[in-house]
């Protein structure tokens, strides 16, 4: 299958390591990856602080670069939910309505395409810590995706997933994290609390998003346990 | 700036900072969640039960008119007299009317939060009447001349120690901190004031078109002290609490009790039917139930967001939030707080002083998940941070995303600004958090993720 994988704006320029792990992973499982040079970001930000005229803007040449895509997938469940469940809306009543639909229902999210979609679930990746999946709220809320990461990181050879008893927003929220400092560190500071009840080393998520957050914490507060993205371990021999 | 915004973002930071509260509230609503998914656990299908209230209750808001006529009727022709009040004005005048014709001083109430929102109390002590709570958390809040907490447990940011603390100040009797010792302290005060009360307040959680019912549900018993003391009784409902039938109740009633407070059903139910009819030996001679709009007519107008309207008070979404967990009821500056708060109150009191509520959020959708009719609760947010950018946008927010559109259209500009980020980053470093960071709002708590060099489409062109 050719796959277009669409890396979002900051894993591009702060996480690589994210995006180049799906790439070899999906290079490994037999598949023909393209990354469209002129696709930065999916016009989330905007979006979501209601200026849909510049979301517009963004989203529209990403439409169409997608439109004969086989398959899109997308390295998070935020930037995912935005092409499969927003674009739709944004698009709703414009002549790209009927090719925001087709996208949406060709867009996947990474861990939900490796399982749902390829039926996969062991990449023969070994990670020998202890590690606790943190759900970004679009992923799990927006496109329902629980049982995929865990189904992959079970099958990771000396890993141990320990969850976390309070499932909870890590708070970033995109430009909220800046409207609103405070609320967002509090929200983050409770996420870092129950992940360290859990004792892991890692918090493992599929949005690198949710990470930064999560490690800026962290590395500010002095904390020992540290993040990485599921892929990296999904890579990870 | 609107002072509302601005008062609610010193509140905010006051309280997401403050550890004792995050404790408090954090470990009062993990038990909840537990008992509450228990119970849940005892429905055949919760979320079949979802389904079922959401369209009944889609049902009720859509036909508002003819089930509000329905019930008037049924309503009238027991004795009850209805009144409509248009705004909050108008309820408050009615009610006072009421109450200057029945020459009465002192006034009992049970838990309303619509006589929150219309600022009841105040307006009748203005005029010379007592008011006196009778539910219990709210007894403690009026004691601390404060608006509720939650709109289902006013005064959960209590201790049961600053309860003591607060009821030997206000009564002088605080024998210890027991719960049981201070909940007899209080019943000890409201009992003489039920036997002195000449009116006595209500409000409503259900009313039923079909029979003329109002229905009240409550743990203490106070409602129905309330309701069968005093020879007077008056009941204000927000107009959305009409159901079609009797036998939702079926449905509604484990399902407030449920999502509200994790019980497989409130202590007391009580179905009010009318006043004191001939024969009958008890009850209020006079009932008056007055049903306030206060701009929920306009929600109803909003297609999109008429299912805000479908709100049975219960507080899950409040529960749930972490925006709620972490800054807390008062912060908010509004009767209903929390992600259904932020929802309808800049529909009851305008969108551009109250979008902030709407903008803080991470929208991360615990509230539309946990509500038990299925108000699509985090995307009317979204929703009212369109209408509010559509019809004020702001100017530099909207330049930043116009110039940002520019840049993540061309590959040129976008590995420029990746470039550009990469060099400045020693500088950003040693300015964090300062006053000239342009990144203050993250780099004031947070850190920033060095930057790569080479980032994923650098790596990716090298590789091709």
């Amino acid at each position: 299958m050719t796959v277009t994988l669409f890396i979002p704006c900051f894993m591009d320029a702060l996480y690589p390591r994210a995006g180049i792990s799906m790439v070899e992973i999906l290079e490994r499982l037999g598949h023909t990856v393209i990354c469209p040079d002129a696709i930065a970001c999916c016009g989330q930000p905007p979006f979501n602080s209601g200026y849909h005229a510049e979301a517009h803007t963004i989203a529209t040449p990403v439409l169409e670069k997608l439109a004969d895509a086989e398959a899109v997938v997308i390295g998070s469940g935020s930037c995912g939910a935005m092409v499969k469940n927003f674009y739709p809306e944004l698009f709703k009543a414009t002549r790209h309505a009927e090719l925001a639909a087709r996208v949406a229902a060709r867009t996947w999210e990474f861990s939900d395409f490796l399982v749902s979609k390829l039926g996969v679930t062991n990449l023969g990746a070994k990670f020998p810590h202890k590690v606790t999946f943190h759900d970004g709220c679009h992923g799990l809320r927006e496109l329902g995706i629980h049982k995929q990461p865990r189904a992959l990181l079970t099958n990771v050879r000396d890993l141990e997933l320990v969850e976390m008893t309070e499932v909870s927003c890590c708070g970033f929220g995109g430009t909220f994290a800046a409207k609103f400092p405070m609320i967002s560190t509090a929200m983050g500071e409770v996420k870092c609390a129950s992940a360290a009840e859990t004792g892991a080393e890692y918090i493992v998520s599929s949005d690198s998003s949710c990470l930064m957050h999560i490690q800026g914490l962290l590395s500010r507060q002095g904390k020992p346990t540290k993040t990485i993205s599921l892929a990296e371990v999904l890579n990870h021999q | 700036m609107s002072t509302f915004v601005s008062d609610f973002k010193t509140r905010a930071t006051e309280k997401a900072g403050d550890l004792r509260h995050r404790l408090v509230i954090r470990t009062a609503l993990r038990s909840y969640e537990i008992i509450r998914d228990k119970r849940k656990a005892a429905f055949q299908s919760w979320e079949s039960a979802r389904q079922a209230a959401a369209e009944t209750k889609w049902e009720a808001v859509n036909h508002l008119d003819k089930h509000l006529e329905a019930l008037t009727a049924k309503l009238e022709a027991r004795g009850t007299k209805v009144h409509w009040a248009s705004n909050g004005e108008q309820a408050r005048e009615i009610i006072a009317q009421i109450l200057r014709d029945k020459k009465a001083r002192c006034i009992i109430k049970s838990k309303a939060m619509t006589s929150e929102e219309i600022h009841l109390n105040h307006a009748l002590e203005k005029e010379g009447f007592t008011v006196v709570e009778s539910d219990l958390g709210e007894f403690i809040v009026q004691l601390r001349h404060e608006p509720p907490y939650h709109i289902v447990f006013p005064s959960m940011h209590l201790t049961r120690g600053e309860i003591k603390d607060l009821f030997q100040k206000e009564l002088g009797d605080a024998p210890s901190d027991s719960p049981e010792e201070l909940t007899m302290v209080a019943r000890r005060v409201m009992r003489q004031k039920y036997i002195t009360a000449d009116v006595g307040f209500t409000g409503a959680n259900f009313a039923i078109a079909e029979t003329g019912m109002i229905s009240i549900t409550e743990n203490e018993g106070n409602a129905r002290l309330t309701a069968a003391l005093p020879k007077t009784m008056i009941t204000l409902m927000g107009i959305e609490k009409v159901l079609p039938r009797f036998s939702d109740l079926a449905l509604f009633l484990p399902m407030l009790a449920t999502a509200g407070a994790g019980q497989p059903m409130t202590c007391y139910n009580t179905m009010y039917s009318g006043p004191r009819q001939p024969g009958e030996c008890d009850g209020p001679e006079e009932w008056h139930v007055v049903l306030l709009d206060n701009r929920r007519t306009e929600l109803l107008a909003d297609a999109e967001q008429r299912d805000a309207l479908h709100c049975i008070r219960c507080g899950a979404c409040l529960n749930v939030c972490p925006i709620f967990r972490n800054v807390g009821g008062h912060t908010y500056g509004t009767t209903y707080s929390g992600p259904v708060g932020s929802v309808i109150t800049p529909h009851l009191r305008g969108l551009q002083e109250w979008k902030h509520l709407s903008n803080a959020s991470s929208l991360c959708g615990a509230c539309t998940e946990a509500c038990p009719v299925k108000i699509d609760l985090h995307h009317h947010l979204l929703q009212n941070r369109r209408n509010a950018s559509a019809s004020e946008p702001a100017f530099f927010e909207r330049l930043a995303y116009q110039i940002f559109g520019i840049v993540a259209n061309e590959p040129l500009f976008w590995s420029l600004a990746k470039k550009i980020g990469w060099l400045t980053q020693p500088l950003q470093r040693a300015l964090k958090g300062s006053a000239l960071d342009p990144a203050k709002a993250w780099t004031k708590t947070r850190d920033l993720p060095p930057l790569p060099r080479e980032s994923f489409k650098d790596w990716w062109k090298k590789r091709k």
